[in-house]
């Protein structure tokens, strides 16, 4: 189980702007949850704060009964913790194979390599031995994500908006890669169909959660914004 | 052949054992061991020390090795090698020096490699540097390397300093004819006080001629690199230069581009970046499990690779 307690994060840069404002939350074992919300509403601040790449300007995280406030990155990521970015970083010169390797902390022999990446539609021989650079496209560095942190098989696997760019079919199989994850997930999403599988929805706005509950509850809170975003921009 | 030689052998030309094909081993100015094929004849030189390495026509899918070590101190080696490589032909040149000097006189070696290649060919060529033993001696390498890739040829040459070579020094020229073509990598690892040197000169005379320069360096502790690229566009052709560095501690990098465009249809481009390790990359294999030290090896690694 993780904990969050009075999470706050200002951002440092310039004149400090409160991003997220006293957020509590709890994420049971084995559960997903999908925090949902506008743009800028601080959603993968939230999820950078969990990983440990941003630290709280105030509160606590806890896991499993640890105060984990403090740990690093690297720290939580041997705790279990994974993290699929919303923009993948490139490098230059590391491969596929090397990231997979790094991820699940063994050489991986090429077949098992190639699993992880058909589950995310990849053929494995194309993609196995390239570099993770900017000659890759959108939705392939976005898939690729994916693949690690499936490598890595972890406890917690948190994935900032695994869908951006990513086509339909494969969409399809994503949606079946998460329902089948016997790990606690967190996903930032905005797709109905991500929501849909959810165990539990989050709502953020302006830095605060809004309401959490079943999809059935949040979704119609979610179509309501639309509707009055619509209706500002009538004006 | 002792096991500093061999290993320095593995380690610099990737050779376990005696290769296949032609090759020529030199040791601390002397040929170690030679070997000729029916399509390749290396032939030492009259007038000065080195060899010509002629390879027929037509010669398609072999290699040829020629290693120099430099295992003693006080040694200053000058050699000069000219390739002659015949029209459509297909092969793999293997060069490369290794300095292991454990006294406290410097050593030096200064390899002038010239190629002709002829017209429709594929030579890929590829050096590595690498110098051990004590860290206070200077271990020196400078090579000179001449181009000339005939109609219609791609030269494809990896250069790469692994590390331990205090001074370095290295010039490239080339010249290239209708359809030629030339992509060059190079690697290169400073460290302690090391300082390495790169002039890049390449004229595109031919028609639909191209180039790619690829240059990856990184420098650390108080080493320092720079890097001049010169591109001459006289005809249609097209020229991109990349060069990347990396620095930590006190180390120093200096990037010098030059592009002169003399037609309209020559298309140059240089792009360069020099900083120290990206904390996204860092942080990324943060969350894989790596701790910062491991991580930031890692990138170095897949950089230099
Ligand atoms: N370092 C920073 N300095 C100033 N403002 C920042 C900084 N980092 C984030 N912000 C701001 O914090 C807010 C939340 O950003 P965050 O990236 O968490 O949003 P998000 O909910 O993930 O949005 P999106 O749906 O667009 O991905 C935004 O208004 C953003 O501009
Ligand atoms: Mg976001």
């Amino acid at each position: 189980m993780i904990e969050l307690k009075n999470i706050c994060y200002d951002a440092k840069d310039g004149n400090s702007k409160e991003i997220l404002k006293d957020i509590s939350l709890t994420f049971n074992e084995n559960k997903i949850t999908v925090i949902t919300g506008p743009n800028g509403s601080g959603k993968s601040t939230l999820a950078k704060i969990l990983m440990g790449i941003l630290k709280p300007s105030s509160g606590e995280i806890w896991y499993n009964g640890k105060n984990i406030t403090n740990y690093t990155i690297d720290q939580r990521a041997k705790l279990g913790f994974s993290f699929g970015f919303q923009q993948p970083i490139t490098f230059k010169g590391l491969t596929v194979k090397d990231l997979l390797d790094i991820a699940s902390n063994k050489k991986n022999t090429l077949s098992v390599a190639c699993e992880y990446l058909s589950k995310v539609g990849l053929c494995a021989k194309d993609y196995i031995n390239r570099q993770i650079d900017n000659k890759l496209s959108g939705g392939e560095l976005k898939r690729i994500e994916i693949a690690m942190v499936l490598a890595k098989n972890g406890e917690v696997n948190i994935f900032d908006e695994p869908e951006a760019g990513i086509d339909l079919w494969s969409f399809e199989q994503l949606i079946k890669i998460f329902k089948e994850q016997n790990s606690t997930s967190i996903i930032i999403s905005h797709q109905s169909k991500i929501i849909d599988i959810a165990d539990r929805v989050i709502l953020l706005k302006n830095g605060k959660v809004e309401h959490i509950g079943t999809k059935e509850q949040v979704m119609p809170l979610i179509e309501q914004q639309k509707c009055k975003k619509l209706k500002e921009s009538e004006i | 052949m002792n096991e500093i030689t061999k290993d320095l052998l593995e380690q610099v030309a990737n050779l376990h054992d005696i290769p296949q094909g032609a090759f020529n081993i030199r040791e601390n100015g002397k040929a170690l061991a030679r070997q000729n094929t029916n399509e390749i004849e290396i032939i030492s030189k009259k007038d000065k020390d080195g060899i010509d390495i002629v390879v027929q026509p037509n010669t398609k899918n072999k290699s040829v090795h020629i290693p120099v070590i430099v295992s003693v101190g006080g040694f200053d080696d000058l050699v000069y090698n000219d390739f002659y490589i015949g029209d459509n032909s297909d092969i793999l040149i293997v060069a490369g020096c290794g300095i292991h000097n454990t006294t406290d006189q410097k050593s030096s070696h200064n390899g002038i490699h010239t190629f002709h290649i002829g017209k429709n060919c594929k030579v890929k060529y590829i050096e590595k540097h690498l110098g051990i033993g004590n860290n206070n001696t200077d271990k020196i390498l400078n090579p000179i390397t001449n181009i000339e890739v005939g109609e219609n040829s791609v030269f494809e040459m990896d250069t790469i300093q692994l590390g331990g070579v205090s001074y370095s020094k290295r010039d490239t020229s080339a010249e290239l004819k209708n359809n030629a073509t030339l992509l060059i990598t190079e690697k290169i690892l400073t460290t302690n006080k090391d300082i390495a040197q790169t002039n890049f000169n390449v004229n595109l005379f031919g028609y639909n001629s191209k180039v790619e320069v690829v240059s990856r360096s990184v420098a650390k502790n108080k080493s320092k690199q720079s890097f001049y690229s010169n591109l001459i566009g006289k005809n249609k052709c097209f020229g991109h230069v990349e060069c990347d560095g990396v620095i930590s501690e006190s180390a120093q990098i200096t990037s010098t581009p030059k592009i002169v465009a003399k037609n309209v249809d020559a298309e140059l481009v240089h792009e360069a970046a020099i900083g120290k390790i990206s904390e996204e990359q860092i942080t990324k294999l943060m969350t894989l499990g790596l701790d910062k030290e491991s991580a930031e090896q890692k990138i170095i690694e897949g950089f230099l690779k």
